[in-house]
């Protein structure tokens, strides 16, 4: 076995041209194809993390009929109870219990349909990402009364600017219409623009006042340590709570959770492709080798070397070619992908397509380390079946009329 | 004692419609320690003929008796394992393996039968030392001429002390010097060793150093001469 090893390794550089060729097109094509699925992974992941921070949280507590019309009166059941459950527990990084209100947004250059979200800005602040999120004015600390935060996109679509004042028409908990005045006093841009053209924050005080259940709540936002546990404590609260409705960030957002599992198998299914043209290329080259050495492969039989062995030997040539360029095309990966997923790649030319999609325009490249032991497994599985059809050609070979070939 | 006995043997092709009569009805017996050449014009059988002794072909009808065992009923790798044990084979292109020295290549035969690296080491410098290139153990193929190449072919041929070599035209790449050189060597290791040679040739120089004559034609043999 140590010689047909042998062998097999000095074969491989026989034609150095070739399977440097050969080499570097799996170089090439495991390195194109790692960095392809690391950036759409990381596009996915940031996707997940930016609703996550800003809107959506691990974990949400409802009314039941709240999520189907937004009603003012079907407020979260129990809310002090809950404070207190969810103070003690020890998945829960933490929560922001808020008033939402659906209203329609009105200034002097036209009205839209909003949420109006009241947040108690100093929890919040710590809480989720709308504070970092500021790209104009400030995050409530420059208007005393009544300030409210806008999105991006509303100020375009509404002419807003900062200290502009903005009128909310909306129905109460009594069914009264109210109409008030808040003052911009900050502009927000998420990565997701749908989000930034339908949501106002403003504090919870300034809404307690209009209403006339000033302790109402209708959501409770909840962020766990670990994404992870999202599932354990959405059963512990519902098991506490069952006369409100918990749902983690995956049933609010199902499209979220699905593009993850989706990355999963559009992972294999790219390197497969990626891989499957790899393996035509290797087996023809492959099958070069083996047509090419008839005549020496007729000998090794006529002197007694039995088929396993000459079928070992071809199988050998081809995982050295997989050995040597699997290391080579996973660190070049593993390097870029770590570059990339540090420093980014602006996508800024195609930000307001990416916005759309609730995208960054910066893209942070990473895959996780189990992906690269996976292609090292599905490059190996691809190479040794790529080398099957040469070395049954070589097999098939008859030594009485290879070893006399051309 | 017959080291090889062939019965009868026929070897017939079939190209489309035509059927080629290769080898008909051959039966001749090799002793050991003969130096026989197979003559012949071009498709006269010589290859075949080689090659179905050596296990490379088998015949359509007849027996191939080595040491009395019938090897046209041997299967596949019953038959590769035979010839690794029994039969040194010289190529007319030498066909060595080009990626290997000249003693790896002697070695490769020993170690495929599982020889000591000691024994291997040893004998693999005899061998090459007999054929005149112990200068070059750790050449590869295109670092000796084809003279050199062919007595390389002759030690590995050798190494596995094999019952008999059966050489195809073996001096047909060579010149003159390269093809003298060769055929002594050959004829030493045939008195030292007792060695049994087998030739397929047409060259005069080669016919003139055999023992034995046999020619084909036709696939059939037409004289068997024995030289004294």
């Amino acid at each position: 076995m140590e010689k047909i090893i042998k062998i097999a390794w000095r074969n491989v550089w026989r034609n150095k041209l070739r399977s440097l060729v050969v080499i570097t097109s799996m170089v090439l094509g495991l390195w194109s194809g790692l960095f392809t699925i690391a950036m759409s992974n990381g596009i996915n992941e940031q996707r997940v993390k930016s609703a996550i921070d800003t809107y959506l949280h691990h974990i949400q507590i409802h009314n039941p009929l709240f999520e189907y019309n937004l009603d003012i009166n079907s407020y979260v059941e129990d809310p002090l109870q809950i404070v207190k459950e969810l103070e003690n527990n020890n998945l829960v990084k933490g929560f922001s219990s808020r008033i939402i209100i659906s209203a329609m947004a009105s200034s002097a250059h036209g009205a839209e349909g909003v949420r109006i979200i009241g947040i108690d800005s100093e929890n919040e602040k710590q809480f989720s990402d709308i504070s970092k999120n500021i790209v104009k004015g400030n995050y409530f600390s420059t208007i005393k009364s009544k300030p409210a935060l806008i999105g991006q996109k509303l100020a375009d679509n509404l002419k807003l600017d900062i200290k502009k004042k903005l009128s909310f028409t909306f129905v109460d908990d009594k069914g009264d219409l109210q109409r008030i005045k808040f003052k911009v006093e900050g502009v927000f841009k998420t990565a997701s623009s749908i989000h930034d053209s339908g949501n106002i924050y403003v504090k919870k005080e300034d809404l307690n006042q209009l209403l006339f259940n000033n302790s109402m709540i209708h959501e409770v936002a909840v962020l766990c340590n670990n994404i992870d546990d999202s599932d354990i404590l959405k059963g512990e609260l519902q098991n506490s709570f069952p006369e409100n409705k918990v749902e983690t960030w995956k049933d609010i957002s199902p499209e979220l959770g699905s593009v993850q599992e989706l990355m999963v198998w559009f992972f294999f299914i790219f390197m497969s492709i990626i891989l499957l043209a790899l393996s035509f290329g290797i087996a023809n080259i492959m099958l070069m080798a083996v047509l090419e050495r008839k005549r020496e492969l007729g000998m090794l039989m006529s002197v007694g070397l039995n088929k396993t062995k000459i079928f070992l030997m071809i199988l050998f040539e081809t995982i050295f070619i997989s050995f040597i360029s699997l290391p080579v095309g996973i660190v070049l990966s593993y390097l870029m992908i770590s570059y990339y997923g540090r420093v980014g790649i602006d996508l800024s030319i195609v930000s307001q397509g990416l916005e759309s999609f609730g995208m960054n325009s910066m893209v942070y490249t990473h895959l996780p380390s189990d992906y690269y032991f996976k292609i090292t497994i599905l490059t190996l599985f691809v190479t040794l079946v790529s080398s099957l059809f040469p070395a049954r050609r070589a097999l098939k070979l008859d030594p009485a009329v290879a070893v006399r070939s051309l | 004692m017959n080291v090889i006995e062939t019965k009868n043997i026929s070897k017939l092709y079939k190209q489309a419609d035509l059927e080629i009569r290769a080898l008909d009805n051959v039966s001749v017996n090799f002793k050991q320690g003969e130096f026989t050449a197979i003559v012949g014009p071009s498709g006269s059988g010589k290859t075949t003929f080689l090659n179905s002794i050596g296990g490379l072909d088998s015949p359509t009808k007849g027996q191939v008796l080595i040491d009395n065992n019938d090897i046209t009923k041997l299967n596949s790798n019953k038959l590769i394992d035979f010839r690794l044990k029994n039969i040194g084979f010289v190529f007319q292109s030498y066909n060595l393996i080009p990626v290997l020295t000249a003693k790896e290549n002697v070695e490769f035969i020993m170690l495929m039968q599982g020889v000591s690296k000691t024994i291997r080491d040893k004998r693999s410098k005899e061998l090459l030392e007999a054929v005149g290139l112990q200068e070059h153990l750790n050449r590869r193929p295109n670092q000796l001429s084809g003279g050199q190449q062919q007595r390389v072919a002759v030690a590995r041929a050798l190494a596995s002390k094999p019952k008999f070599v059966l050489a195809d035209e073996p001096t047909a790449n060579l010149d003159s010097s390269s093809t003298s050189n060769l055929l002594d060597i050959m004829y030493r290791l045939n008195n030292d060793e007792k060695m049994t040679f087998i030739f397929s040739t047409h060259d005069q120089r080669v016919i003139d150093r055999a023992n034995r004559i046999i020619t084909l034609e036709d696939g059939k043999i037409i004289s068997d001469i024995n030289i004294k």
